[in-house]
């Protein structure tokens, strides 16, 4: 089990200040300026041999990904994009960290931007997120007004401004390109690929899309050492994780833990167990609604991380797991899944715009007993 | 994907408030030259706020206002569902999230109370004109299930009881405070915390804690485990050593200078030729080993029997890495490393 002590987001659960004054008695904007005087390849080389594979769901690994973005400029600025625009059904963990602990992120801003060499960081928040916004705006005019970002950020002698920007309900923005697309001002329909954002992102320019977890955590990341971080779960899946816990649980809640804690010891020690008791359980969708759902006796002893869930035919996703009981129709469930992805297909690509439809209709036939 | 269009019945005009315009300039503003129409989604969603609805003119008018032709705001305002196209309820537009995660805590009984208090279809206006409803996809609160949202604000881990309460609330112009509307906080197990509860978190002693970025290079996580292999290897010609080669106290005032009569006994040449291997001082790594060698540093137990003099004489003659021999304890490493104490393989430090 993971010790408070080993915890990055120490106030997830909005007990304490969100400001500045309290994110710095936590321990954030902590030697921020030296971190910078490492360089750019020290801070990159760090993250690559910490582990840290993306939280928004894909698992890239984090470091490899900074690494792609060039080395020199050719005169275009570079983008770092911030993915807040958390929509995957099942998975509430950026909103915790957006209005809980915005200081990660924005310090995350500054560490990952100076690594890829970017002046400007734009935070893409889904517009449901509204409250969350606002407070991740104030925590970035705090960091402005304490001379953290802004022309010579931290006294680094690195000049970074960060912008919230928003959305406006449609879960297809996730997508990298589709953001993109969104963030210039059209549409949210993605990109072809290649060529890839690090290459010609926002507004033609080179970028690097990243989840808010795979930021907010890197600055301690820098802090305590890759080899603290990696020191948590096993090869390929190293470090800590917020994991959301949603459903058929006595104690639903969002918890950072390690990766690789056994299902059952999660759901046991932090969600109160399975309403009804274990035997109650008839199945688990364990990373959000785009992953397959994972019958009771598969996932049991499951080690809830990338590869184990993979081994059970599943993907681990955001780690936001919806348990079912057996008081749950599992049809009716995926059907109202399938409904999900056919109201939010762009439209752009017949398979999806068509598909997603007939998918919802095939389910509701088997729903109402109505397939031969 | 939806299929939307606009409301058949349209105003005859729309135009931002002076603080919507002034506002909207800041948000322009964050957006490189020639890229205002970024900014589109924010000027619908300011429309939105000040109207409660998307018009024609309202698209009109963010299209002028950003230099972006018509059809371009008209595109993002049918695409993206939270933009109403509609007039809603005046007193509030209630947004039920209706997918799994809510529906298996109850939202469809929320739905059911929506259809029978407020109007039968979603979108319909209730017969006062007050309010409206619709099902929304995924909210992003799933661990708070079922959960709504009316305007800037949700209402979350929802009953029959605490919904009717709070369309009482709404209608009566005193709506209950957002958040969990049962006695939980925020995203917190609702039965005490599981985690987070260390004092030590919050009472600023982790300020300063943690400088892993603080050495010379990026080591590998197992270091300790090429102790036995390396004296041999960083022995070397014993004759060739001027001491002290490295004399870097330029840019010290002189007043700063720790005197030469602290400088402690030096070695031209490690003895038989074997240095101990300083990387196992914690924070010595291969480049600082070096500059050691050059200065005739070769032997733990040269450096456990300095004094605070000695230690502070050969840190001004360490270039970049001044700091490091006091702040690592060197002393008190070597003195633990003399004794013939190594480092375990799970990183365990000398102090």
């Amino acid at each position: 089990m993971l010790q408070d002590k080993d915890r990055i987001f120490t106030n997830i659960y909005g007990r304490h200040d969100w400001g500045l004054q309290g994110a710095l008695k936590r321990g954030q904007w902590d030697g921020t300026k030296e971190i910078l005087a490492k360089g750019r390849d020290f801070i990159i080389k760090e993250i690559q041999a910490s582990g840290l594979r993306g939280r928004g769901g894909a698992g890239f690994p984090t470091g490899l990904k900074w690494s792609f973005m060039p080395k020199q400029s050719d005169g275009r600025p570079h983008y770092l994009v911030v993915n807040a625009d958390e929509s995957e059904p099942g998975t509430c963990k950026d909103r915790e960290i957006l209005r809980h602990d915005p200081h990660t992120l924005v310090e995350g801003c500054l560490v990952a931007g100076f690594a890829m060499g970017a002046h400007a960081a734009y935070i893409y928040v889904r517009g449901e997120f509204i409250r969350e916004r606002e407070r991740l705006q104030a925590a970035v005019d705090q960091a402005y007004d304490a001379g953290l970002l802004g022309k010579n950020a931290c006294g680094s002698g690195w000049d970074m401004d960060v912008f919230v920007h928003h959305g406006a309900g449609a879960y297809i923005c996730g997508e990298e390109t589709a953001l993109l697309e969104s963030l210039e001002g059209k549409k949210g329909q993605p990109r072809m690929k290649p060529p890839f954002p690090a290459n010609v992102g926002l507004y033609g320019c080179p970028t690097t899309v990243n989840n808010v977890e795979s930021i907010a955590v890197a600055p301690t990341i820098m802090r305590r050492g890759a080899a603290w971080f990696s020191s948590f779960g096993r090869d390929n899946n190293k470090g800590t994780k917020l994991f959301m816990i949603s459903g058929h649980v006595n104690t639903p809640c969002v918890v950072e833990e390690e990766l690789g804690i056994p299902f059952k010891d999660l759901i046991e020690k932090h969600a109160g167990g399975v309403r009804g008791g274990w035997d109650n359980l008839l199945a688990v969708i364990p990373g959000g609604a785009s992953c397959p759902v994972v019958r009771a006796d598969q996932i049991m002893d499951a080690q809830m991380d990338f590869d184990g869930m993979r081994a059970i035919g599943s993907s681990f996703g955001t780690g936001g797991l919806i348990v079912m009981d057996k008081s749950t129709d599992v049809i009716a469930a995926i059907a109202r899944i399938s409904y999900f992805f056919r109201h939010e297909s762009c439209g752009q690509c017949t398979p999806c715009r068509e598909g997603t439809g007939w998918m919802w209709r095939v389910m509701e036939r088997m729903r109402h007993r109505g397939a031969d | 994907m939806s299929v939307r269009r606009l409301h058949p019945e349209q105003p005859e005009s729309f135009s931002f408030t002076g603080e919507n315009a002034a506002y909207l300039q800041k948000v322009i503003a964050r957006y490189p030259e020639g890229r205002q129409a970024s900014a589109v989604i924010p000027a619908l969603m300011v429309a939105q706020s000040q109207e409660g609805w998307i018009s024609q003119p309202a698209i009109e008018a963010v299209a002028k206002l950003l230099d972006m032709p018509d059809i371009r705001v008209l595109e993002v305002a049918t695409f993206y569902t939270q933009f109403q196209l509609s007039p809603v309820g005046r007193k509030a537009h209630i947004q039920v999230c209706g997918t799994t995660p809510c529906r298996l805590r109850g939202a469809d009984e929320l739905i059911t109370i929506c259809k029978n208090r407020l109007a039968a279809h979603p979108f319909d206006l209730s017969s006062d004109g007050d309010f409206s409803w619709e099902e929304v996809e995924c909210a992003g609160a799933c661990v708070n299930a079922p959960m709504v949202t009316v305007g800037k604000d949700t209402y979350e881990d929802l009953t029959t009881e605490t919904f009717n309460a709070l369309i009482d609330g709404l209608a009566s112009g005193n709506p209950p405070t957002p958040g969990p509307q049962s006695d939980r906080f925020f995203s917190a197990p609702s039965n005490g915390d599981t985690s987070l509860t260390d004092p030590t978190l919050f009472d600023g002693s982790v300020i300063g804690k943690y400088r892993a970025f603080d050495r010379e290079e990026l080591a590998p996580p197992a270091a300790p485990a090429l102790a036995a292999a390396a004296p041999a290897a960083a022995a070397k010609p014993a004759a060739e050593k001027p001491i002290p080669k490295v004399a870097e106290t330029q840019g010290l005032a002189d007043s700063e200078k720790v005197p030469e009569q602290h400088k402690p006994s030096l070695l031209e040449a490690a003895r038989d030729g074997k240095p101990d291997d300083l990387k196992l001082i914690a924070g010595v790594g291969p480049k600082l080993e070096e500059m050691l060698h050059k200065l005739g540093i070769y032997h733990f137990d040269q450096i456990a029997g300095w004094n605070e003099m000695n230690i502070q004489w050969v840190d001004q003659h360490l270039g970049s890495f001044r700091g490091r021999a006091l702040r690592d304890k060197w002393i008190e490493q070597s003195g633990k490393l003399a004794t013939g104490w190594r480092p375990s393989k799970d990183g365990a430090k000398p102090v």
